[in-house]
């Protein structure tokens, strides 16, 4: 059954849209992040969805009940804030309790909750302490304990990482992740960071300018990306596009010629490409490779190299300018300047027709 | 080493001389000189007599002296829970960004500007029994006017209400800095937390005012006893020295009655009371609130 419907939401301030008619139906239990880049209506999305933000247009269903004229407390949703919003007069214990109190839930149920969330967030020695007493990652554990104690049918998660450090990033994604698996609701993140939506999420929806770009599984949105919007913000460093001409032949798969002459046999079937119009190539760094000039697709010469350890990325100038990126061995030899050999996977090679629409190599077969 | 140590310690004295120099001259000597003075019998045309407490036993066998002082507590705290509390109600009301919550802001700041002088005249016109704006008012609806200016319970109120329309522009001030401190998202929390109004503004927005809320209440309560323009101006201390406030009797003992020693041990009374109250406002009031600094 579907937890969270939203249905042609709009919203705008004054005469700024911020949100365009955007649908989405959530599954039970799903894990949905929101990625998109500054400005792109994700957080607004999510206030929306909290009540903390009316709506222009559109419905909002939680299993079912339309929620979008309801007061925040009463929609069965809970959110952790980007800043923690505790209370900072109150003692953990009390910040925690303070929702269940208001809608007076019995003293000893509210003491067992507290306790279980206590003990899952491993925050138990803190309960009588002040928020202005604890860590950042501390109080973080607090706010998403506000939350948990509260049994909430969906938790909004509102850029709940980027306050805390990069270890304590990963440690808090991974426990994230635990906490998802056993507690029975929906959870919906905020994130403008891609690694934390491919890592937590089942589905991510990426949105720009007021709208979703695309809807998908993690792995679909990186190998499949719908346009160049999703392929350029999705991955990193960023897939390199550059414009190709179709080389006309009666082939099953598209064959095109980059800008410096040389020719890429792809995988994207030549029956789906729209007849006429300018063609784009997307490459990720991954499928081109520093190779010797036997097996080189092109030549390219090199203007920076970054050495992360187990590969290097090569980042380089084609003979008509155009910038590529490519990935080498850990030990690469490359020097900046250097004129090297690039060898171009066309299998794993993307196209883009001129409304920036996205072709891709046929599904593997499973 | 040690001397030029010392050295930079007395040209940065040099930088707080100017300051320093004022401060001693126009605060400091006057304290000493008048608690020295208090301890004199003194007139303004010759020397002074060195006479012990005699002043001071002097001022607590004195009825008007032990009046005034009943006056003054009477009057603070008629006045100062008042002012906080109408002074937060205006602070809450006109937090937000409208034009209009703007312009009541001037408004209710506006009255702080005027001059004692202006503001007991204008309440001598809202007060006055027989021709002013409350008294016509009574009648036209057929009731007794209240004898505002000449009972001596009603003209303690009368100082009041004047003392408060006066003084109520700063606390709204400083209630609405503290409340601008206060982050929007934990009232979020609070409206998802479904905390009802009352209780938002009891477990959210008055602790978090806790310290504007003592500031206030201290300042209030340290200007509010020494008292003085509207009760010699709006009722001349009458009737009957009823509103004859701890000021109001310095000022008349040292300058209709020129016995400088008297009034200056008075005064220095007045300045022990109101560091003691102050202080214990501020160590009862400030006790167990740290770790509230963070959120």
């Amino acid at each position: 059954m579907a937890s969270l419907e939203l249905s042609d939401i709009r919203k705008s301030y004054g005469a700024t849209a911020v949100l365009d008619g955007v649908s989405l139906t959530m599954e039970a239990r799903e894990f949905i992040a929101f990625l998109g880049p500054s400005g792109s209506g994700k957080s607004t999305l999510l206030r929306i969805i909290a009540g903390l933000e009316t709506l222009d247009g559109g419905e909002v269903r939680l299993d079912g009940r339309r929620i979008d004229q309801v007061p925040p407390g009463d929609r069965g949703v809970a959110m952790v804030f980007q800043h923690y919003a505790l209370y900072p007069h109150m003692s953990v214990r009390e910040n925690m309790a303070f929702g269940l109190r208001n809608v007076g839930v019995p003293r000893d149920e509210i003491e067992r909750r507290v306790a279980d969330a206590a003990r899952v967030l491993e925050i138990e020695v803190h309960l009588d302490k002040k928020p202005g007493q604890m860590s950042g990652g501390q109080r973080q554990r607090v706010a998403i304990g506000r939350a948990i104690v509260k049994h909430p049918k969906l938790f909004l998660l509102d850029e709940p990482l980027s306050n805390l450090d990069a270890a304590l990033r990963m440690r808090t994604r991974i426990e994230l992740a635990q906490i998802r698996s056993r507690v029975d609701a929906a959870f919906i993140m905020v994130t403008h960071d891609q690694a934390e939506a491919m890592t937590l999420a089942d589905r991510i929806v990426v949105m720009n300018d007021r709208k979703i770009q695309q809807v998908g599984p993690p792995m679909e949105i990186y190998s499949r990306p719908a346009n160049t919007f999703v392929a350029r913000f999705v991955g990193s460093p960023a897939m390199t596009l550059a414009p190709v001409e179709l080389v006309p032949d009666d082939g099953l798969y598209a064959r095109v010629r980059l800008g410096d002459g040389a020719e890429i046999e792809t995988r994207v079937p030549r029956s789906e490409l729209p007849a006429g119009g300018t063609l784009q190539i997307g490459l990720r760094p991954e499928s081109v490779a520093v190779a010797a000039n036997g097996a080189a697709t092109t030549q390219a010469k090199v203007e920076l190299v970054e050495r992360l350890g187990e590969r290097t990325l090569v980042y380089a100038r084609l003979s008509d300018n155009r910038a590529i990126t490519a990935e080498d061995e850990g030990y690469s030899r490359v020097n900046v300047g250097d004129t090297v050999g690039l060898r171009i996977d066309g299998a794993a090679a993307h196209l883009f027709d001129a409304e920036e629409r996205g072709y891709h190599a046929e599904a593997r077969p499973e | 080493m040690r001397g030029g140590a010392d050295r930079r310690d007395w040209s940065g004295l040099l930088f707080v001389l100017p300051f320093l120099t004022a401060y001693l001259i126009i605060l400091i000597y006057p304290l000493l000189s008048g608690m020295a003075l208090s301890f004199q019998r003194v007139d303004l045309f010759g020397g002074g007599r060195f006479v012990g407490f005699d002043n001071y036993a002097r001022l607590f066998a004195d009825e008007t002296f032990v009046r005034s002082v009943l006056n003054t507590f009477a009057l603070a705290l008629m006045i100062v829970p008042l002012l906080t509390v109408i002074a937060l109600s205006l602070a809450l009301a006109l937090n937000r960004a409208t034009r209009g919550a703007a312009v009541f802001r001037g408004v209710f700041f506006s009255s702080s500007v005027l001059s004692v002088t202006i503001v007991t005249l204008i309440w001598r016109f809202v007060l006055a029994p027989d021709a002013g704006l409350l008294g016509e008012t009574a009648q036209a609806i057929g009731a007794e006017p209240i004898p505002f200016l000449s009972h001596p319970t009603w003209s303690l109120w009368a100082l009041a209400i004047t003392t408060i329309w006066w003084s109520v522009g700063l606390p709204m001030m400083l209630f609405l800095a503290g409340l601008q401190q206060i982050p929007g998202d934990v009232y979020e929390a609070a409206a998802l937390d479904r905390a009802s109004r009352w209780t938002t503004f009891w477990r959210v927005t008055l602790p978090a005012l806790r310290r504007t809320l003592v500031l206030v209440v201290m300042l209030q309560t340290a200007a509010q006893l020494q008292i003085f323009g509207q009760a010699q101006l709006l009722t001349g201390g009458g009737p009957g020295g009823s509103t004859r406030t701890m000021v109001l009797f310095i000022f008349e003992s040292a300058f209709a009655r020129w016995e400088l020693g008297y009034a200056t041990a008075a005064a220095e009374i007045l300045f022990l009371l109101i560091v003691l109250i102050t202080l214990t406002q501020y160590v009862t009031t400030m006790r167990a609130s740290e770790g509230e600094d963070g959120r």
